[in-house]
């Protein structure tokens, strides 16, 4: 039956094995050649790999040294865009810019850095808050390094914000037009010291506790608004209603305040401080970049008005 | 002399910042000033010849013509941005392995810290505490304090020096911002620090802070010192001497900013001019009213059933 099926209307059809065996046998024959052929291609790819499909995606221009391809670099990156492409050659002076700006910034990312790491090991309750900072000082890997750096930093914020604003007003930076972004900045400033401030009763120790205590105080007497303050008892105020139990979350420093002050800390000043610094980076552009060095005017070209 | 007290303090952990601060501002004070110097000299040459003033380069740096105006920002700043964030990374780090950040025992409500101090930077508007009763010196001022921040741009007229160190043809704006930063913030703050200890009693650099000292000290209020017992009286007399005080002294001020001031007196508008005078007496009053304090032990000024001043 055999023969039948092997000699029958298909006359010499090629049996299945056969081919099978003919089509490996060029499968081998090609990874023989191509194989070699593609890797010797891969290899000289990766000379240049600048030439690749992955670099490419990434990077959108030639780093040729070219100036359009040094201004595209400032360009074209999320993280450096918001300079611009070319800077008056004295701008980049340190003795004029002081670069307390840019180091506010920086030390802003190192806060939030060493700040969301902390977060991992802290819990905002009464019981834990302490414990938690006696477990990351003597038992996490790096813990006291990292709550030294955190606080070091914001310490050095504060300064480095006072430094910059020093800066500005001696160079009279604030003045037209950007009137507008000195007050984004004092914005900022208060924003600095109340995130420093909330961040002083977290470790829920008698220092914080107390400087804490000594400040929320101070809300007892907000006029109208404190129930010790001035016409603050006509309009009804207590203990249990005021300014202060607002900002406590209770009449006294307690598990609420601890609460509240955490997610200020961690949550809430963070994005507000976030978006002012937007726009104060934005303003600082659209005003015409860093106000100098200027060239230096005289009394008697000064244009008055009328 | 206690040297130990003294380094107690200024080791403290978290004093260490004011004791940084002070060098820095020294420095960073000198640097603006040197730059200033050199721009004015710079501005009276000019001044003086009038045929220099158009071809000289603006500026103390030197500017040779083939040069360009502009640099790139890759790599000329971003060089300086990426060192400046080595070195502050460096800074941060040795000032973290060296120094620990302090912890007092857990927070108990029933011990009270003694001296309860703010944290550094608030201590200037908690040594205003001795001088002014809560209302105005924790929620007053610090609002006057920022708005007055605030107004700042509006209420300076004057066109000059804008993006360049001097002190010539700011004299005025400078001096007052010097005085307010530096004599009523970062002095306040440094007897804050270093002056006041238990008690919040005065305790001069070096003098061992004694914890069971007592002072004995009559505070008087003013409207006493005139024999005035009625709380009529002496809510109407306060009002007479603290509006006196703006009145007066605004027709000093007043008188002063015109004659050595003329320019911007002319530029300013009604609003301006008083927004000004009213920031600028009230700084004035805060050393004033310290001198009462320590000088006369005068505690208020203004007596009303409802606040004092």
């Amino acid at each position: 039956m055999a023969e039948e099926n092997q000699n029958g209307k298909n006359g010499n059809r090629v049996s299945l094995l056969q081919r099978v065996k003919a089509g490996m046998k060029e499968d081998v024959e090609s990874l023989k050649t191509d194989l070699p052929a593609k890797a010797k291609e891969q290899i000289e790819g990766l000379k240049d790999p600048t030439k690749t499909q992955v670099y490419t995606s990434i990077f959108r221009h030639k780093h040729d040294d070219t100036p359009r391809n040094r201004a595209l670099g400032v360009l074209s990156n999320a993280f450096l865009h918001l300079h611009p492409a070319k800077i008056n050659r004295d701008a980049v002076r340190y003795s004029y810019t002081w670069g307390m700006g840019g180091i506010t910034f920086y030390l802003f990312i190192v806060l939030t850095f060493t700040g969301v790491l902390l977060m991992f090991y802290y819990h905002p309750s009464k019981i834990q808050a302490f414990r938690d900072v006696l477990y990351l000082e003597h038992d996490v890997p790096f813990g006291k390094l990292l709550r030294n750096m955190h606080r070091w930093a914001a310490h050095l914020m504060v300064i480095a914000v006072w430094l910059h604003m020093f800066r500005v007003f001696l160079t009279g930076s604030y003045k037209k037009p950007r009137e507008f972004n000195w007050n984004v900045g004092v914005i900022l400033l208060v924003l600095t010291l109340l995130l420093s401030f909330t961040g002083y009763l977290l470790p829920d120790d008698q220092l914080g506790f107390w400087a804490v205590t000594v400040g929320t105080n101070m809300a007892r007497a907000t006029p109208l608004l404190g129930h010790e303050g001035p016409f603050g008892p006509l309009l009804h105020m207590t203990p249990y209603n005021d300014v202060r139990f607002g900002l406590l979350g209770g009449s006294i420093v307690d598990a609420n305040a601890l609460l509240r002050s955490y997610i200020w800390h961690c949550i809430g000043i963070p994005i507000v401080a976030s978006i002012f610094m937007i726009v104060h980076f934005w303003r600082v552009r659209k005003d015409g970049g860093i106000s100098g060095p200027a060239p230096v005017m005289l009394a008697s070209e000064v244009k008055e008005k009328r | 002399m206690d040297w130990r007290q003294l380094w107690d303090i200024a080791s403290a952990p978290d004093n260490v910042p004011i004791v940084g601060l002070m060098p820095l501002l020294a420095f960073y004070i000198y640097l603006g000033w040197k730059q200033a110097k050199a721009n004015d000299t710079l501005i009276g040459e000019l001044e003086t010849s009038p045929a220099m003033a158009k071809t000289h380069h603006r500026k103390t740096w030197p500017f040779r013509p083939g040069w360009q105006k502009e640099v790139h920002v890759w790599p000329f700043l971003l060089r300086i941005e990426f060192l400046a964030a080595i070195i502050v990374t460096i800074v941060l780090m040795i000032w973290s392995i060296t120094l620990n950040a302090p912890l007092e025992e857990p927070a108990n409500p029933n011990l009270t810290m003694n001296p309860a101090k703010a944290p550094w930077y608030f201590l200037g508007l908690q040594e205003m505490l001795v001088y002014f009763d809560p209302w105005i010196a924790g929620v007053v001022m610090p609002t006057l304090i920022i708005i007055g921040l605030m107004v700042i741009p509006y209420i300076d007229t004057n066109p000059l020096g804008s993006g360049y160190y001097t002190w010539k043809q700011r004299k005025f704006a400078i001096g007052t911002f010097l005085f307010g930063f530096i004599i009523l913030w970062v002095a306040m703050i440094i007897i804050g620090t270093f002056i006041r200890g238990p008690g919040w009693q005065w305790f001069w650099p070096g003098q061992t802070w004694d914890h069971n000292r007592l002072i004995y000290e009559v505070n008087r209020d003013l409207p006493d010192l005139f024999g005035i017992t009625s709380n009529l009286a002496k809510a109407i007399f306060g009002a007479v001497i603290v509006g006196g005080y703006y009145l007066l002294g605004g027709f000093i001020l007043h008188a002063l900013f015109r004659r050595y001031n003329p320019k911007d007196y002319q530029r300013m508008s009604l609003l301006q001019y008083s927004i000004m005078m009213f920031f600028l007496l009230t700084m004035v009053a805060l050393p004033l009213k310290m001198l009462l304090r320590l000088a006369w032990h005068i505690k208020y000024v203004w007596i009303t059933p409802w606040f004092n001043v």
